[in-house]
């Protein structure tokens, strides 16, 4: 009888130890293909909650007139935003100062003494992240389409983005037979803890190394892709996932990974975006590894890099979608001087982003209205 | 049909459950009751609706015939027919012959005096199709969760569902549910390698006996389990593999929404050696 109450008392502590372990029903569930294929998006709704609060757009900084002398004119040393107008260009270095500086040290962050002096190093950051910001802007509309990206999408009010990625050598090295680690086999944050390779960024994010490793054949004998490679590539996905809040299926068919005719349109989305990382990384990040201080740079001492976490920041879409670009169109791209030669720019626009509207209509089929909208 | 010569002791009335004896009675070899009744009706009625829906679906073809549950808009409300209603109503009747099949097996225990350990462990098989397309879409608020009916749709089902947690193999219960199947079919492969040997010793030589089967597990694994005893292994192991089918698949999604990777984080936070 002793022995039967304490398996009964066992039991249940086992229970309730995995039990704590547990959210609470019902999940918040996005249909992502046709029904009964199970392709969908599941999201705790507490955690989703939190996530979308803390996704909020900061206060807009009041508008300022568009007139009067060119900014380039009145100031020296204005490489980029040199077509606003000196009210503009005051009210956009407010808002970064709001986006990107220390409270305490406001305009000082960047700006002492002389303003047109570049002897800070954050300046000249700042001036290559404005002209990053300008071509993810105009030219990376695949990936950010006419939602765009601004300071504040990847700093969020911090003076580096949270979630800029280093190269990870991983522990140290050990000896004997378990010496070769193979890049994996410990639990990595960036990979959820599994146990695949725990730098799966560097061979994708600023190498161009091969993420396809599926073949497209039944038979064996055409793909000489290893299982190695595989682990990296699902490194990588397990990364954009976590980047995201998103499942495999958010993208994917796993019937077949690789098939596009069978993947959700923000498959496309993604494929851009893999390739503006690294565009961004290569061009911008990796000059600029010298200029940063190094208590700013890794542990083997590289720039902080860009990846899909680094604007996603947990959201499907970073800020759930939310523009700024409509604040602050400066950020958008080179002004164009309203001009009567240059009237019909915004038809030629139009019809040269063709492509672009279809991938706004991708962006508009994805959960935005159902997760960002009513239940919130 | 010929009856076999010890076949009329088994054929005894009474022990039904419900209808007294207005169905007691056999058709050729099979026992009818009023769940063979029920079960007759749920079966054809739910293939005759398989049929209707393959027909007006896109194909012919068994891989691919698929009847799919309702979308997700629907929750967990009646669907129109030809968008999931079909799938609805195959389910209710799946269920209704499924469990009428298990009652038929209560009424032939009970009429041959047997405990209830096939239809107990029938009920769990049952429990774990209960708890797929009854108890977990409840939980997560839509029949749209569900699997579709069909050979190569239900796997795609399935892989996709294992996806939306990064890696299914991770999930703890689903583990364990692995552990038993394979077990199950090792033990099974055992007992019954065991059984044809003894049972055909080769020409000129005699059968064995049981004892002949417990010198050879003592022998080569250094216990054996005996005769009766490896059926109740057998027995607990089959059913606990359907039992964390259940379970792992019934937490994934209303009690976990991330990777099954993460879920382990309690293991590596442990104060030992966090």
């Amino acid at each position: 009888m002793n022995r039967q109450h304490t398996l009964i008392a066992l039991g249940m502590t086992v229970a309730l130890v995995c039990l704590a372990g547990c959210e609470k029903p019902r999940p918040v569930s996005v249909q992502r293909g046709f029904r009964g294929t199970g392709m969908e998006v599941l999201y705790n709704r507490p955690k989703l909650d939190a996530l979308y609060a803390k996704n909020q757009l900061p206060e807009v900084q009041s508008p300022a007139s568009p007139d009067g002398p060119r900014a380039g004119d009145v100031y020296q040393n204005v490489q980029v935003l040199k077509d606003l107008s000196a009210g503009e260009l005051a009210r956009v270095m407010l808002a970064i100062t709001q986006w990107v500086a220390p409270p305490d040290q406001s305009c000082n962050y960047c700006h002492q003494g002389d303003m047109a002096s570049d002897a800070l190093y954050t300046k000249v950051v700042a001036r290559r992240m404005l002209q990053m910001t300008r071509d993810i802007n105009t030219n990376w509309k695949s990936h950010v389409a006419n939602t765009g990206v601004t300071c504040y999408t990847c700093h969020h009010g911090q003076q580096v983005p949270a979630q800029a990625w280093f190269i990870d050598p991983g522990p140290p090295p050990v000896h004997g037979i378990v010496a070769d680690r193979g890049g994996k086999n410990v639990p990595a944050a960036i990979v959820g803890l599994s146990s695949l390779p725990f730098d799966p960024l560097s061979p994708f994010l600023l190498e161009a190394n091969d993420i396809r490793e599926q073949g497209t054949t039944a038979a064996a004998g055409s793909n000489r892709h290893s299982i190695k490679q595989a682990e990296w590539t699902y490194g990588l996905m397990v990364y954009m996932s976590n980047s995201l809040g998103v499942n495999c299926t958010y993208c994917h068919n796993t019937r077949a990974f690789g098939d596009w005719a069978s993947s959700p349109p923000t498959r496309v989305t993604a494929w851009y975006g893999i390739r503006m990382s690294r565009a961004l990384n290569n061009t911008y990040m990796l000059p600029l590894t010298h200029t940063l201080p190094a208590d700013q740079r890794g542990p083997t001492g590289d720039v902080g890099k860009v990846g899909c976490g680094t604007c996603h920041r947990g959201a499907y879409k970073p800020l759930f979608g939310q523009s700024m670009l409509a604040d602050y169109p400066e950020l958008a791209g080179p002004r164009v001087p309203p001009s009567p030669e240059m009237a019909p720019a915004p038809v030629d626009a139009r019809a040269a982003t063709g492509e672009v509207a279809g991938m706004k209509s991708v962006h508009d089929s994805s959960p935005a209205t159902m997760v960002a909208g009513k239940p919130l | 049909m010929t009856m076999l010569s010890f076949e009329k002791k088994y054929r005894v009335s009474g022990g039904t459950l419900i209808g007294g004896d207005l169905f007691d009675f056999w058709i050729g070899p099979f026992y009818v009751g009023f769940f063979g009744v029920t079960g007759f009706f749920c079966t054809v009625l739910g293939v005759a609706l398989i049929i209707y829906g393959a027909s007006i679906g896109p194909t012919w073809n068994l891989w691919q015939i698929s009847i799919a549950p309702p979308d997700l808009k629907y929750g967990l409300q009646f669907a129109p027919l030809r968008e999931g209603g079909l799938w609805q109503l195959i389910t209710l009747f799946a269920l209704g012959s499924f469990v009428s099949w298990a009652l038929r097996e209560v009424e032939i225990c009970r009429k041959l005096g047997m405990g209830y350990h096939v239809p107990a462990a029938f009920s769990v098989a049952i429990l774990a199709y209960f708890t797929l397309e009854v108890i977990r879409p409840i939980l997560l608020g839509g029949w749209g969760h569900a699997f579709p009916y069909g050979i190569f749709s239900h796997l795609d089902w399935v892989s996709n569902v294992g996806y939306q947690y990064l890696h299914f193999h991770y999930n703890p219960a689903h583990m364990i549910a692995v552990t038993f199947f394979f077990t199950t079919v090792l033990t099974l492969a055992m007992h019954g390698g065991a059984i044809l040997s003894m049972a055909n010793p080769g020409k000129g030589r005699v059968v064995r006996g049981a004892e002949h089967e417990n010198t050879f597990f003592r022998d080569t694994i250094g216990y054996s389990i005996g005769a009766m005893g490896i059926h109740r292994l057998g027995y607990l192991l089959a059913v606990n593999a359907g039992l964390w089918s259940a379970i792992c698949i019934v937490i994934s999604g209303p009690f976990w929404t991330r990777g099954w990777p993460e879920w382990w984080t309690w293991w590596l936070n442990m104060p030992i050696w966090r």
